[in-house]
């Protein structure tokens, strides 16, 4: 018998193409001992869920260049929610208004992160996350 | 971590087709938990009727969009199946984590109820799949599953644990990837049910396409059951009965995965290998071989830590160090600690 992994999906929703910060995060959620789906690039909020359920996921990353977070965010959660995930952490990174970052928590995103946040203070907090869940 | 599982509950809501109660068993079995095991226990007598099959070859050949166009096409054709993926990706051997990315390519399967993606790491194991594999692969076929597709990770030369797992193997290639010389070396081609010369619009396709067909000619065509495995836990003399006569000549086959040219004639022979295998009765022999290989495992797993546990000291480790001190070598010290005299 051995011990579970934490799973995370790491997400690119909407329209741009910048996957980078993405990426640079999947690798680094790797280094820290995690496994990783990660799923590419345009996203939508129904492919995520889906991804989510497959894979049986304790948390989701979604990155966000676009401005479109107060849509695809609030659509994520729902989701997840109806189909019985609602224990999911769902963390958020990019570039996201100081005044929409409250507002996201509000609605249950674990955190928010902007440019520049270490990889290692991401990590912490997702495997902190998991740990709650079923405390 | 985790809240409590019922097993019971977990199955029941598989069989009424409950996918989330099906992703969360996946869970269980890929950490090898009690709740995994009696699930698929409860499960077992409606399993049997998948056909399970492989998909290997080096990495970049293109086995995930070609996974992905065959999930399609066999949907197409079969209105009422239901098809699950496994794809296994390698775990970091330093960090013990994973970055599982076969998902990218699989993105036309979305909004389809009745395909399932399931991401693999593999954990530490080196044959190209995960330890868990052939126990997810059981779940998915209780769970009523037609054809499970598995794609191993990016594998070379001798990541052959796929043959023991799967029905029908494909072996997935791509122009300009190695000389005529890598053709003949063992290994990978040797396994092959049907060889795919994937990007088979890229130059050399031709090249490609002469050097596998004269490896052909010059292996064909060993019995499975005498596959040698590295590890070599599964087979013995007694799997000699499961031997196959000759017949099958495995096909080679050009697809152009992302364009979908190819992949409706390579559905065509992978059903054409099941048709094959049931007329000659080695659809049951390879079960059996396959059942055969499993016990033999457990049973070497469970006999392990039995002995492990049964004994007052740590024997184990006892041993480690005086093979290390060169005192004793690991021949005597197995002599030893099996003839009591540890």
């Amino acid at each position: 018998m051995s011990e579970g992994k934490i799973r995370v999906l790491v997400a690119k929703p909407g329209l741009d193409g910048h996957d980078r910060g993405a990426k640079v995060i999947a690798r680094a959620l790797r280094d820290a001992g995690m496994e990783v789906i990660y799923t590419g690039l345009r996203q939508t909020p129904e492919m995520i869920a889906e991804a989510a359920l497959q894979e049986d996921v304790d948390a989701v990353g979604l990155s966000i260049l676009s401005g479109a977070h107060m849509a695809l965010v609030p659509r994520v959660l729902d989701l997840l929610k109806k189909q019985g995930q609602g224990k999911v952490s769902l963390f958020v990174g990019g570039i996201i208004p100081e005044e929409d970052v409250s507002a996201l928590k509000e609605m249950g995103v674990a955190a928010v992160y902007g440019p520049g946040t270490s990889t290692q203070v991401v990590a912490e907090a997702i495997r902190a996350a998991v740990e709650k869940q079923t405390a | 971590m985790r809240p409590k599982i019922d097993p019971l509950d977990l199955a029941g809501k598989i069989l009424q087709g409950d996918r989330l109660a099906l992703a969360r068993a996946c869970t269980e079995v890929e950490n090898d938990t009690p709740a995994g095991e009696a699930v698929i226990s409860s499960l077992f007598r409606h399993s049997g009727q998948a056909h399970i099959v492989g998909i290997t070859g080096s990495p970049g050949t293109g086995k995930s969009s070609l996974v992905n166009r065959l999930a399609k096409e066999y949907r197409s054709r079969h209105a009422n199946h239901q098809v699950a993926v496994i794809a296994v990706d390698p775990t970091s051997p330093f960090s013990g984590g994973a970055v599982l990315g076969d998902r990218v390519r699989m993105r036309d399967l979305f909004g389809d109820e009745r395909v399932f993606i399931r991401s693999m790491a593999t954990r530490g194991a080196l044959g190209g799949l995960a330890r868990q594999t052939n126990a997810l692969t059981q779940l998915f076929d209780c769970a009523g599953y037609q054809l499970i597709l598995v794609e191993t990770v990016g594998a070379g030369q001798s990541e052959v644990d796929i043959v023991r797992l799967a029905h029908t193997t494909l072996v997935v290639e791509a122009p300009g990837l190695g000389d005529d010389i890598q053709a003949i070396k063992a290994g990978i081609l040797e396994i092959a049910d049907i060889l795919v010369i994937n990007k088979a619009d890229h130059p050399g396709a031709d090249a490609t396409e002469r050097s596998l067909r004269m490896m052909l000619e010059l292996s064909h065509q060993r019995p499975k059951s005498m596959v040698y495995h590295h590890h070599n836990t599964g087979e013995d003399s007694r799997a000699a009965k499961d031997e196959e006569p000759e017949g099958w000549l495995p096909p080679v086959l050009r697809t152009v995965a992302i364009e979908n040219r190819g992949v409706s004639e390579l559905l065509d022979e992978v059903a054409a290998h099941r048709t094959w295998l049931e007329a000659n009765d080695l659809w049951q022999s390879r079960e059996r071989q396959r059942v055969r290989a499993d016990l033999q495992s457990l049973l070497q797993e469970r006999l392990f830590s039995a002995w492990r546990t049964a004994q007052p000291v740590d024997l184990l480790e006892v041993m480690i160090e005086r093979v290390m001190s060169r005192e004793v070598s690991p021949f005597e010290a197995i002599e030893q600690v099996l003839s009591g005299r540890g």
